[in-house]
């Protein structure tokens, strides 16, 4: 399960070491490891480091840059931070993350798990396989599931229209707002269960003894529950944001990150420059700069959160 | 360390084992060659005609195996597929069909085989008209595909419908505003059809470009490409009138609603859907579009010679000439990776014989290319829109031979799609294509309209 279990029940008082010992021997001890590293250098880094390299280069699809790139420095970087469309699809991008993952998956996932926790067996297990219906949906049926949703003559519209509202063309009029609602219908069975193995984890006795302090819920949430399960939080943060802030199927699929660029967020850009407009190096471009912004977010939600200390 | 061995072990067995099966599989003397082509939508008489010269290829050469690769995708995701497909030996097909106006750059990107020793060996290719073996030449002048049929665009109506709007039929517009006058009487007349459709945005891809934008612009004074000074054109008033066009008849409540016009799928529903069953009055579009109508079609539709008439597309105020064609073209091309290139010029030629491009002509409503077949009165009889597409062939432009085209389409599609849901006005898309016209080709290969 979650990381923070882990932490939660190591046992503690007893810390192991390694008997001291010559570089030989230990070098001698992770030999077994070698392989697996060579696997993860193989097929973890090397995409990363040739994405990164390909950034700084003008390689294309098609016309004479596909038969050899040059390095062209940081003219794909220039280019893009020229663009107005950029910009506008960091914004999108960041909209999608806070509204989708941050506040959507994880307000909500920890709210169905407090809800769940006091609830009976019947409705746990009734809301719990609705919630998860969603998730374990491969994510391209999601998406066209999303899609006949929200489309102008689907099933919401249809639903609206049968208590006498018209309904917007959602994927057309409010796409952000469709793609928002849609990833965290997707999403948020997962951070419900991540909640719902951490609180398992909050001691009875230490809520009991709040209790009879006079700590009402709200009190006990903030104050107790919370704190209890920070690690939680920021694991499923980070988790939360790293899978959003490279979600393009549900996208691409309901909006085509249309129109115009109103719902571009940078993974649809990043495809549209390199598989549509065929260059390449500009794609990688943009991911390389995707990559960045999931390290910052990282790095806050570590240093906000402090995982590591208890 | 034991176990370390033991994997080591497996791995090299595996690998000798791998090696053993590509040896004993060159060494049998049976070939294959890998034929692309795209299949999507309406468009299936690819698809059939590949079939067939498969079918005559394999029974005249046993030792020789056809495998077809349709791929299954829009027009924009069919060119990067190939793109990626070119990218690696392993995957890159011998023969491929080739849309002329990407022959220069994949040419420069070494995806294709020059054909000019092929050619000039080919005793048919004397039936090829000059401008149809330029359409197949890349950037350094060489041969690189060899011309299937082309096309002309032009204006396609309802009579029925434009009969009771009041419009007369034949209908014969004589500039732009025509259009729209027809179209608005349209709109008053008859609610819940769409009064004119003109491809537009990024969802139809080359299609918006070449049947909705170039049809406009080069009905203009001026044009996207200077072919004397080889240079792209930026800040032309015709292209920014050409847009003004498009957001009249998207904003004005003319032409389809943006969101049902950027559906990649706009096209199939069009011909296969509102064409037949009388929701669209007049439909910028090609010659080849009664190829779905016919029996041997994807949608058989017979009442489409009686329901349908043509216009020729006019220019913007009527200037000479009047009127105003844009024409494209598919090519057979040779991919350069191919292995067997001998065995993917056979097939290139069997397919483009007389007798398999008279069959596709007619399939696809194509015009031929081969004098043989457009002369040849089985052909002529075939279509009864054949001797009006092919009469425009006079009035029609090629689009800009340059390798950079594909990349200035695409830009030509976000110009449009901006201005059509009414995020840009006609000239702030004309300036965004400007700006991104210098970034894609390069400053030097940029001039001021004159």
């Amino acid at each position: 399960m979650s990381p923070s279990q882990l932490l939660v029940t190591r046992p503690r008082g007893r810390t192991v070491r390694p008997r001291a010992s010559g570089f030989g021997r230990s070098a001698l001890r992770s030999t077994p490891l070698v392989p697996a590293l060579i696997l993860l250098a193989l097929f973890l880094l090397a995409p990363i480091v040739s994405s990164f390299y390909g950034s700084f280069t003008d390689s294309a699809l098609t016309g004479g840059a596909a038969q050899g790139s040059t390095f062209i420095g940081l003219k794909n970087y220039a280019k893009l931070f020229s663009n107005p469309d950029f910009y506008k699809s960091i914004w999108l991008t960041i909209l999608f993350l806070v509204g989708s993952a941050i506040v959507g998956q994880n307000v909500l996932g920890l709210g169905l798990a407090l809800l769940m926790q006091t609830s009976n067996r019947i409705i746990r297990s009734v809301v719990g396989t609705l919630v998860v219906s969603s998730w374990v949906l491969p994510e391209i049926v999601a998406a066209f599931a999303a899609y006949a949703f929200f489309h102008n003559k689907g099933t919401l519209n249809a639903m609206l229209g049968s208590v006498g509202i018209t309904g917007p063309d959602w994927l057309y009029a409010l796409p952000m707002i469709a793609i928002i609602l849609a990833n965290v219908w997707r999403g948020t069975a997962f951070s419900m269960l991540v909640y719902t193995a951490a609180l398992s984890d909050v001691p009875q006795d230490v809520n009991e003894s709040a209790e009879m302090d006079g700590a009402g819920g709200v009190k006990r949430l903030v104050y107790i529950t919370l704190p209890i399960i920070r690690q939680t939080i920021s694991t499923n943060l980070m988790l939360t944001t790293l899978q959003t802030l490279s979600a393009f199927t549900i996208i691409y699929v309901m909006t085509g990150g249309g129109p115009g660029t109103n719902s571009s967020t940078l993974p649809v850009l990043a495809y549209q420059e390199a598989f549509k407009f065929s260059q390449l190096g500009l794609g990688t471009a943009i991911a390389t700069i995707l990559l960045l912004i999931g390290a910052v977010f990282s790095v806050i939600y570590i240093r906000a959160l402090k995982p590591g200390v208890d | 360390m034991k176990r370390l061995l033991a994997t080591l072990a497996i791995g090299a067995m595996a690998a000798t084992a791998l090696a053993g099966c590509a040896q004993s599989a060159a060494d049998s003397g049976h070939r294959s060659i890998k034929v692309a082509y795209q299949k999507f939508g309406t468009f299936t008489q690819m698809d059939a005609q590949m079939k067939a010269v498969k079918a005559q290829y394999e029974a005249a050469n046993p030792q020789v195996t056809v495998d077809l690769v349709s791929i299954q995708a829009s027009e924009n995701d069919y060119y990067t597929k190939l793109s990626l497909m070119n990218r690696s030996a392993a995957t890159a097909p011998d023969v491929l069909y080739e849309d002329t106006s990407l022959i220069q750059s994949d040419a420069d990107a070494g995806y294709l085989a020059p054909l000019d020793d092929y050619a000039s060996k080919w005793g048919d290719w004397s039936q090829f008209p000059d401008n149809a073996k330029k359409a197949g030449s890349g950037s350094d002048g060489k041969l690189y595909g060899i011309s299937m049929g082309t096309d002309t665009r032009a204006l396609w109506y309802n009579k029925d419908l434009l009969k009771r709007a009041g419009v007369t039929v034949p209908w014969e517009p004589k500039n732009w505003k025509d259009i729209v006058d027809a179209a608005e009487k349209i709109k008053a007349a008859e609610p819940g059809v769409i009064p004119i459709n003109i491809y537009s945005g990024k969802g139809l891809g080359e299609a918006s470009v070449m049947q909705g934008l170039e049809m406009l612009l080069y009905g203009t004074d001026n044009t996207l490409f200077d072919t004397e000074a080889n240079k792209w054109i930026t800040g032309s008033k015709g292209f920014i009138d050409s847009l003004g066009m498009i957001k009249d008849v998207y904003q004005g409540g003319l032409a389809p609603t943006p969101q049902e016009a950027l559906d990649p799928n706009f096209g199939t529903t069009l011909t296969s859907d509102l064409v037949p069953n009388g929701k669209v009055a007049i439909f910028l579009d090609g010659s080849w579009q009664s190829g779905t109508w016919l029996a041997s079609g994807a949608l058989s539709w017979p009442e489409w010679t009686t329901a349908l008439g043509q216009a020729p597309m006019p220019t913007q105020n009527g200037q000479k000439p009047g009127t105003t064609s844009m024409s494209g073209g598919w090519t057979l091309a040779m991919g350069s990776k191919s292995q067997n290139k001998d065995d993917a010029w056979n097939f290139i030629q069997l397919a483009l014989n007389q007798k398999n491009s008279k069959a596709y002509a007619i399939a696809a409503s194509q015009i031929p290319v081969r004098d043989d077949v457009s002369k040849d009165p089985e052909f002529i009889a075939s279509n009864p829109t054949a001797e009006f597409f092919a009469g425009l062939v006079a009035v029609t432009h090629f689009r800009p031979a340059n390798s950079n085209y594909s990349q200035v389409s695409n830009l030509i599609q976000v110009a449009m799609e901006s201005v059509m849901t009414g995020q840009q006005s006609p000239a702030e898309a004309a300036k965004a294509y400007d700006a991104g016209l210098k970034d894609a080709v390069g400053a030097d290969l940029v001039m001021p309209a004159k």
